[in-house]
């Protein structure tokens, strides 16, 4: 049993760590970056990435008996697809202000590589219990990614932080943060300081 | 039948320059990050993509007005379109292997990589979410990947050269990648004061 927790464990850190789909595996680049424009989108479409995941990695890892390997791939996408709807469903029934900000970004998730990547190499091979965990590492890993970058860019480009103003008066927000080049920037430089510090803990070990 | 003309050179304009699908509007970063080291590769990449993006506005639109909406099924566009892509890129695999294998092995896994490429699915959508006509479809799923392989090519010729370029060890690859990138959107707003009739 205990032996199960720690399985269950690992997996989870995995994801939200040293394998974080955005900085680490560089998949599901395009909504990242696309509707981060506040913290608060970053959440949105975190949790719904969240949902899709544990949906499709549930089900795939569920029925990975069943389907013959030379179908797969429309099979997984097809399951992926109908779980994509609901959520853009309920997003448009409970939070339309929030749809119609995210807008078709939803829909996009479908062929979001994370989604299909982690049912590839993951849910199709392993069973329900490691495919939960994986699904909610990968997407509370997602999630954080998508929140800080839109954090920097909220911060930077109006001043506040999910609506709430954070800097002084005499800050005069970068509008260009909001705007397209700022997303680029943004994950680049983060890109960069994780380099940077897989380095220094690279040296380190290395003098211990 | 009218065709506008004017309207249909203004949809080129618009999703070439104005709103380039990879620097304004963040769509294909995964290949466009992915595959721009070589340029052969990036100008096949961005042929092949302009093709199936362009056959997939063609084949959805007649689905969509004719089937989906007749029989009030449009909450299950996103399903049978990437049902739709998915199978017309199979295709083309299975044709571009049986007619021309130098074209087929130049291309190698980036022909069937487009299915997951936000850039095709994104395209439809907009195309029944705007309830553009037939020729507009067309148009746009046409200038979207001209579009696309416009920026692919682009960033490939100056990814090529900064292999030779002293960079500070961390920005090595991808970090300056998408630094290059975002000083090219800076580039591509310049484009966005064009207001089109």
């Amino acid at each position: 049993m205990n032996n199960r927790n720690d399985c269950f464990k690992k997996c989870l850190l995995e994801g939200i760590c040293s394998n974080n789909p955005i900085f680490s595996l560089m998949l599901g680049l395009c909504p990242t970056l696309a509707v981060t424009v506040t913290a608060l989108n970053g959440v949105t479409i975190g949790v719904a990435g969240i949902f899709v995941l544990l949906g499709s990695n549930v089900i795939i890892s569920l029925i990975k008996g069943f389907i013959a390997p030379q179908v797969r791939i429309p099979c997984f996408v097809l399951i992926i697809a109908a779980f994509v709807t609901i959520t853009k469903l309920i997003l448009q029934a409970y939070m339309p202000l929030l749809y119609a900000k995210l807008g078709l970004f939803v829909d996009i998730m479908v062929v979001n590589c994370i989604i299909l990547g982690r049912a590839e190499a993951f849910a199709c091979k392993k069973n329900v219990i490691p495919s939960i965990a994986d699904a909610l590492g990968m997407g509370i890993g997602f999630t954080l990614a998508c929140v800080l970058i839109g954090s920097i860019r909220e911060i930077l480009g109006s001043g506040a932080w999910f609506g709430i103003k954070v800097t002084g008066a005499g800050f005069n927000p970068a509008i260009a943060m909001i705007l397209p080049p700022g997303a680029f920037l943004t994950i680049g430089v983060l890109m960069a300081l994780l380099n940077n510090l897989n380095e220094i803990k690279k040296r380190r070990s290395k003098l211990i | 039948m009218e065709i506008n003309v004017a309207r249909l050179i203004g949809i080129v304009i618009a999703s070439v320059f104005v709103n380039n699908y990879v620097f304004s509007r963040f769509l294909g970063l995964c290949s466009f990050i992915g595959i721009s080291k070589k340029l052969e590769v990036a100008i096949g990449m961005g042929i092949s993509m302009t093709f199936v993006v362009t056959m997939s506005s063609i084949i959805t639109w007649p689905v969509y007005h004719f089937i989906l909406v007749k029989y009030h099924l449009e909450y299950l566009n996103i399903i049978t379109f990437i049902l739709i892509i998915a199978c017309f890129v199979q295709l083309v695999e299975i044709f571009v292997c049986k007619f021309n294998q130098a074209l087929y092995k130049a291309l190698g896994i980036y022909l069937p990589l487009i299915t997951c490429n936000c850039v095709v699915l994104f395209v439809t959508l907009l195309n029944t979410q705007n309830e553009t006509s037939f020729l507009e479809s067309i148009v746009q799923g046409f200038s979207a990947g001209v579009g696309y392989a416009l920026a692919l090519i682009l960033i490939t010729s100056i990814r090529e050269r900064l292999e030779l370029a002293p960079i500070p060890k961390n920005l090595k690859g991808v970090p300056i990648a998408f630094m290059i990138a975002g000083l090219m959107a800076f580039a591509f707003l310049g484009f966005s004061g064009l207001t089109l009739e």
